[in-house]
């Protein structure tokens, strides 16, 4: 499998903190990966960079062959990259289907006058671009929750929401940052199976930084480990389960903390 | 039909197409000014020029007076659009009460004492006219993908980029768009009372646009123009009380505050559609809580 995302020798310094250090990996095509680490390792850090919330202090990002670093953050969404948030970040207002309509703009290519004229072209790829966020709250279960707003559905709905929101763009490459968090277990494996089947019905490849080792050892094909914003392992979810630096920067060792 | 009915109307077209602008701006894209009357100046001056100095029809000082208002804001926001929420909120209070400045000097366009003999070309037709075809346009353009990027920006600025939306873009049409209203609104101004001052484009009129936009309720047409109605038409009201009347129009606005944070009709709008979306958000929120209720009892979803 080729890689969609390279990332390599990317850095990230806030002042003197090099927040990530020296970081390379690859997120395969139609793969899922996982990127743990300690809180602080530097993995959200890492999803700014990529999505150019952030600017790259040194090293290359490259998406499906094509370096992005440089990209406005519209931009690189546009080529096909989306996210969610650690803290949801939903446009809490607006009813679900108005969340997930929003994001289907890219969609459409009609411009200022002719939406302010209404201009047949408005017309038809509005339509369009209803029924496409109908039919992604079909598919993940949303229906029922169309016009509640964002803000006063239920947790674990709200998390389900930004996905559907990510997906209205059509991403090759979804960043998932910290799905689980606040989940309970029933949830968590709820989520898993979701996970699952995004990348299989909308083929793209998904990157999750978790915490629940459940969920990551469970859905993830090859996960990097990061601790302190420089790598320390990388490899398929057995290999890294054993690694002792692995179990070291997550259960301490008598020496007490080593940096890289 | 009473003259001074009439003023009043007029006064209150003149007011909605400035008012919508800042809808556009403060109510959809979630950026606040106290420096629109600092676009309105230049609109009424532009507007004041193309007629008088240039002898052009009214039509032409009107558009005129947009196209030089929208010109203008462009500048501005490739400086200030950059800049977080409050801090562009004090740009924009510098530039009002810069362009207010440097008409006061400027010879030329009368300086302080202002310009005056104006043609009176205002009816209440043509306010009218121009109003109801500004609501159509700013409503029709709100109803649209661009509308709810403006939308998405406001409400979660950074959700919004990772959602594909430029969104210094989408910040500079609301701005262009609030900034040619404006302008219109200041030429309409200009040729209805016949001179115009710096004065008349203080920050207290700035103030007083965006208090009718949060007023009438943030990110709602039908909330700015019922805010626009009654907020130019209050003061009228009370004006037998003489001075008091500023004192009834503040408390109004401050009980309407207190008592109803989000404006009149905040995120809502007065139409068939509008309606029917609140019945059905009302509808799937108690649907939810049943719903949870319901899990309550049976221990389980």
């Amino acid at each position: 499998m080729s890689a969609i995302l390279e990332i390599r020798g990317l850095t990230k310094r806030f002042g003197g903190l090099a927040a990530v250090n020296d970081v390379s990996f690859d997120v395969r095509e139609g793969g899922i990966s996982g990127l743990i680490g300690p809180n602080g390792a530097g993995k959200t850090t890492i999803f700014n960079l990529v999505t150019g919330v952030y600017k790259v202090t040194a090293g290359t990002i490259s998406f499906a062959g094509r370096p992005i670093a440089d990209l406005e953050p519209y931009k690189i969404a546009a080529a096909g990259i989306t996210r969610t948030f650690q803290n949801i970040r939903l446009f809490k207002n607006l009813s679900a289907f108005d969340n997930v309509l929003t994001a289907c703009h890219t969609g459409a290519k009609y411009g200022l006058a002719e939406s302010m004229l209404r201009l047949p072209r408005y017309w038809r790829e509005e339509k369009a671009l209803r029924a496409k966020a109908d039919e992604l709250l079909g598919i993940m279960g949303l229906a029922d929750r169309r016009d509640v707003t964002a803000n006063n559905l239920p947790y674990g709905l709200q998390r389900r929401l930004e996905i559907t929101r990510a997906l209205a763009l059509g991403p090759k490459l979804l960043l998932l940052d910290e799905p689980a968090a606040g989940m309970n277990p029933d949830e968590t494996e709820q989520l898993m199976r979701l996970i699952g089947k995004i990348r299989d019905d909308f083929r793209l490849s998904v990157l999750v930084i978790e915490h629940h080792m459940d969920l990551i050892m469970g859905v993830c094909e090859h996960i990097h480990v990061l601790n302190f914003g420089c790598t320390l392992a990388d490899g398929s979810p057995g290999d890294v389960a054993n690694d002792p630096k692995v179990v070291e920067a997550y259960l301490g060792s008598e020496e007490g903390k080593k940096s890289c | 039909m009473d003259a001074y009915i009439q003023g009043i109307i007029i006064l209150t077209g003149i007011n909605l197409l400035a008012v919508l602008g800042l809808s556009v701006l403060t109510g959809f894209t979630g950026l606040f000014s106290f420096g629109h009357a600092g676009f309105m100046a230049i609109g009424a001056y532009v507007g004041a020029i193309f007629s008088s100095k240039l002898g052009l029809p009214f039509a032409a000082a009107i558009v005129a007076a947009a196209a030089g208002a929208g010109a203008v804001s462009v500048l501005i926001g490739r400086l200030t659009l950059k800049l977080k929420g409050d801090y562009f909120c004090i740009a924009t209070l510098g530039f009002g009460e810069a362009i207010r400045l440097i008409l006061n000097n400027w010879k030329w366009a009368g300086g302080a004492r202002g310009w005056d003999n104006l043609p009176a070309s205002v009816t209440i037709w043509n306010v009218l006219i121009v109003d109801a075809i500004a609501v159509v346009l700013v409503w029709n353009l709100l109803n649209s993908r661009h509308g709810r990027n403006m939308v998405a920006v406001r409400e979660e600025e950074l959700a919004a980029q990772m959602a594909g939306v430029n969104v210094f873009r989408y910040k500079m049409i609301a701005l262009f768009v609030s900034a040619a209203l404006a302008g219109m609104a200041g030429a309409f101004m200009g040729h209805y009372m016949t001179y115009i001052t710096p004065k008349l484009f203080n920050m207290v009129k700035s103030t007083d646009l965006t208090i009718i936009v949060i007023f009438g309720g943030l990110g709602s047409v039908s909330g700015s123009i019922l805010g626009t109605l009654l907020l130019t038409a209050l003061p009228e009201i009370f004006r037998a009380f003489s001075q008091w009347r500023l004192v009834f129009y503040g408390l109004a606005v401050i009980v309407i505050m207190v008592g109803r944070p989000q404006g009149l009709i905040g995120g809502m709008e007065l139409t068939p559609a509008g309606i029917r979306k609140i019945a059905a958000e009302r509808r799937a929120k108690s649907a939810l809580a049943a719903a949870a209720k319901a899990a309550e009892q049976g221990g389980e979803e």
